[in-house]
């Protein structure tokens, strides 16, 4: 195994995963740019909030929930990506799981439906492997490169359709709406509905109960639905990619996803490390690198010169510093296991396809930086 | 963005500065308690150092205090069961979760406890929630104790004088679109008053533009120093353009605050730096 290349070679299925702000969905547009341009294969990116000039270079404005194609010159494969629109999503599977369309639109018009999908947490990252579900049922595509919602916590992504399956099977849901079936209040409910009555009023209670109601009545559709899934993100054709940069935080929560993935038995193959300085910065110096400073700037008079010699080095120290740290937290990560890619920070932004292209390239064809699995 | 660094900075700055001053974390994060040596950080707030105290919000003790005030209720103790059962109900419902972490501050300002209470609100996408949460309680509940009890925390968030809003961010292109996004839904959702956007880790290449130019020219092979200097100069130049498109929506009275990158591994480090650096910007 060498390249990243190699490593999702077979794979159906591509998740990116890490925390947000280091660059994931560039690296899935990009993955998914490359692997269309090198191999006869349909590729679909799936995005979930891409950045303006990201979308404006994959032609994803406007494009709703809907797929759209990605021209590409010279391609081998085809490129398609589609972006994840939670409300619309949402909408289309209260009417897909909904018992009749009587029960659809009374959900759809519940004012606390619109609320609970767009700011209930979880519902996002339900929402999107829902939408992967979807996808693959169309049975369209070769590969499927998954950007996913950017959360704080590993497991809200990987465990929603469970939990969301949990959350139907619940006591609680069924504790919660037997009132309303029997038209009495058992003695548990009361303490609830006794503080609830005082701090949010009776109508409130009342409009949540209803709500829980009817998406009760779509228990069963969603419960096959939520293992279905949970098998998809299983298979073996399913491959993780962790995505992160150095700095401490991201970090942080990239090595909190490796190690959620790997509880979870799902299959990790790399990680993408974006936004590396060079190590080249790690060279040794000595005197002569300040005298050669000194002589290279030496058209600034002193002692003005002096002062931009010392700005300068001071930057280099800087540099030198981060560089240092970094290697710290690649060594540290490289007991994780899983194949590193280190990509380095890209000079401009990705506002094109030809940005993304070179990228891509970068991505998929630079050669692995350390294989882990060195218990030795 | 370093929002959580920012916050603890900004709060230590103002408790040095002789204010007594309660730091909140709505989103528990391990950085205010590790900035300031403790394991976590409780519910109930802990002097840290003179007139500097931490708590991080539990939703659950704020109910249980807020039911204890209000209600008088007796067995608090024991909430138990109920309260696992309205913990899901608050996670599910909208604005149940909000307005108990909303009115817990809102009611430390109003009993004057502290001279200021800094907040370290949760991320972009979800803050508004908690800021509009005294209004859609408002439009939800048509009755109810908490509805009659709105009305204060409104006018404490809308009052120019008594809250601010300060948005922390970065010079790059996702944080500054989410900027100029959080902008307006401030606007148009809350009756916050945005004071600043605070830049941070903003690269700071030091010679003036044409001695820049020069050095650029000079600095040619692979050298540590040469490599160093143009990556200060890209990532600079890139940081350029996000500032000066972030500025294109930024206007008065609203103020753009720059903090210089840090790099330092230990919490506590990191904060006292941002914190000496802010108190150069806020004066």
């Amino acid at each position: 195994m060498s390249t990243l290349n190699e490593l999702v070679g077979d794979a159906k299925i591509v998740v990116t995963c890490g925390p947000g702000g280091i660059g994931k969905t560039t690296s899935a547009a990009a993955m998914g740019v490359a692997i269309a341009r090198h191999e006869d294969r349909r590729v679909l990116v799936l995005t979930v909030d891409p950045a303006k000039r990201l979308a404006t270079a994959l032609g994803l404005e406007g494009i709703g929930n809907d797929i759209g194609r990605v021209p590409l010159d010279g391609a081998r494969g085809e490129l398609s990506v589609a972006m994840l629109d939670t409300q619309a999503s949402w909408d289309s599977l209260i009417r897909r799981h909904a018992p009749d369309a009587g029960t659809a639109t009374k959900i759809l018009n519940n004012t606390l439906y619109q609320n609970i999908t767009r700011r209930f947490v979880q519902s996002h990252d339900y929402i999107a492997v829902e939408r992967l579900f979807e996808i693959v049922e169309m049975n369209e595509f070769d590969v499927i490169v998954v950007d996913t919602p950017p959360s704080r916590n590993a497991l809200d992504f990987l465990d929603a359709p469970s939990r969301m399956a949990d959350f139907f099977s619940s006591r609680f849901l069924k504790w919660l709406i037997a009132p309303s079936r029997t038209g009495l209040a058992t003695v548990a409910t009361k303490p609830l509905t006794f503080i609830a009555d005082k701090i949010l009023g009776g109508q409130f209670l009342s409009d949540i109960t209803e709500f829980f109601l009817l998406l009760n009545s779509m228990h069963d559709g969603f419960i096959a639905r939520a293992r279905e899934i949970d098998a998809i993100l299983h298979q073996n054709s399913t491959q993780f990619v962790v995505v992160s940069t150095l700095e401490d935080q991201p970090l942080r929560e990239a090595e909190q996803f490796a190690v959620e993935l790997k509880k979870r038995s799902l299959h990790t193959v790399a990680w993408i490390v974006n936004r590396v300085v060079p190590e080249k910065l790690l060279l040794p110096g000595d005197q002569s690198d300040h005298d050669d400073l000194v002589h290279r700037l030496e058209e600034i008079p002193e002692p003005r010169r002096s002062a931009v010699v010392a700005m300068v080095e001071r930057n280099r120290d800087y540099w030198i510093r981060v560089a240092l740290r970094e290697q710290e937290s690649l060594a540290r990560i490289a007991d994780y296991g899983l194949d590193l890619f280190t990509v380095p920070e890209q000079a401009g932004d990705m506002t094109d396809l030809a940005a993304l292209s070179t990228l891509g390239d970068v991505v998929m064809r630079s050669a692995v930086r350390r294989a882990g699995t060195t218990d030795a | 963005m370093g929002k959580t660094t920012v916050a603890t900075a900004l709060a230590l700055s103002l408790s040095r500065a002789g204010k007594k001053v309660l730091l909140c974390s709505i989103d528990e994060r391990p950085d205010i308690a590790k900035a300031f040596g403790r394991k976590e950080l409780t519910f109930a707030p802990v002097e840290v150092e003179p007139g500097m105290f931490v708590m991080g919000m539990e939703t659950e003790a704020a109910l249980r205090e807020y039911l204890k005030i209000n209600l008088k209720l007796p067995f608090l103790g024991k909430l138990g069961p109920v309260a696992t059962a309205l913990d899901f109900v608050a996670t599910a419902a909208p604005g149940v979760k909000e307005i108990l972490t909303i009115g817990k501050i809102c009611f430390e300002v109003r009993e004057r406890h502290y001279d200021v209470v800094v907040v370290d609100a949760p991320a972009t996408g979800h803050v508004v929630g908690y800021l509009s949460a005294p209004r859609a309680i408002n439009d939800m509940a048509k009755v109810g104790l908490i509805r009659s009890q709105t009305s204060w925390m409104e006018e404490i968030l809308g009052d120019a004088e008594t809250t601010s809003a300060l948005i922390v961010t970065t010079a790059e292109e996702m944080p500054v679109q989410e900027t100029l996004e959080l902008m307006v839904s401030l606007r148009n959702k809350t009756q916050v008053h945005l004071d600043a956007v605070l830049v941070n880790r903003v690269i700071e290449v030091e010679p003036s533009e044409t001695e820049n130019e020069l050095i650029d020219e000079r600095m040619t092979g692979e050298s540590p120093v040469a490599i160093a200097w143009h990556l200060a100069r890209a990532r600079s130049a890139k940081q350029g353009r996000h500032l000066s498109h972030l500025e294109t929506g930024v206007s008065a009275p609203v103020e753009i605050l720059r903090v210089p990158e840090i790099v330092s591994q230990r919490a506590s480090e990191l904060v006292e730096a941002v914190a000496a650096s802010l108190g150069a910007e806020l004066t």
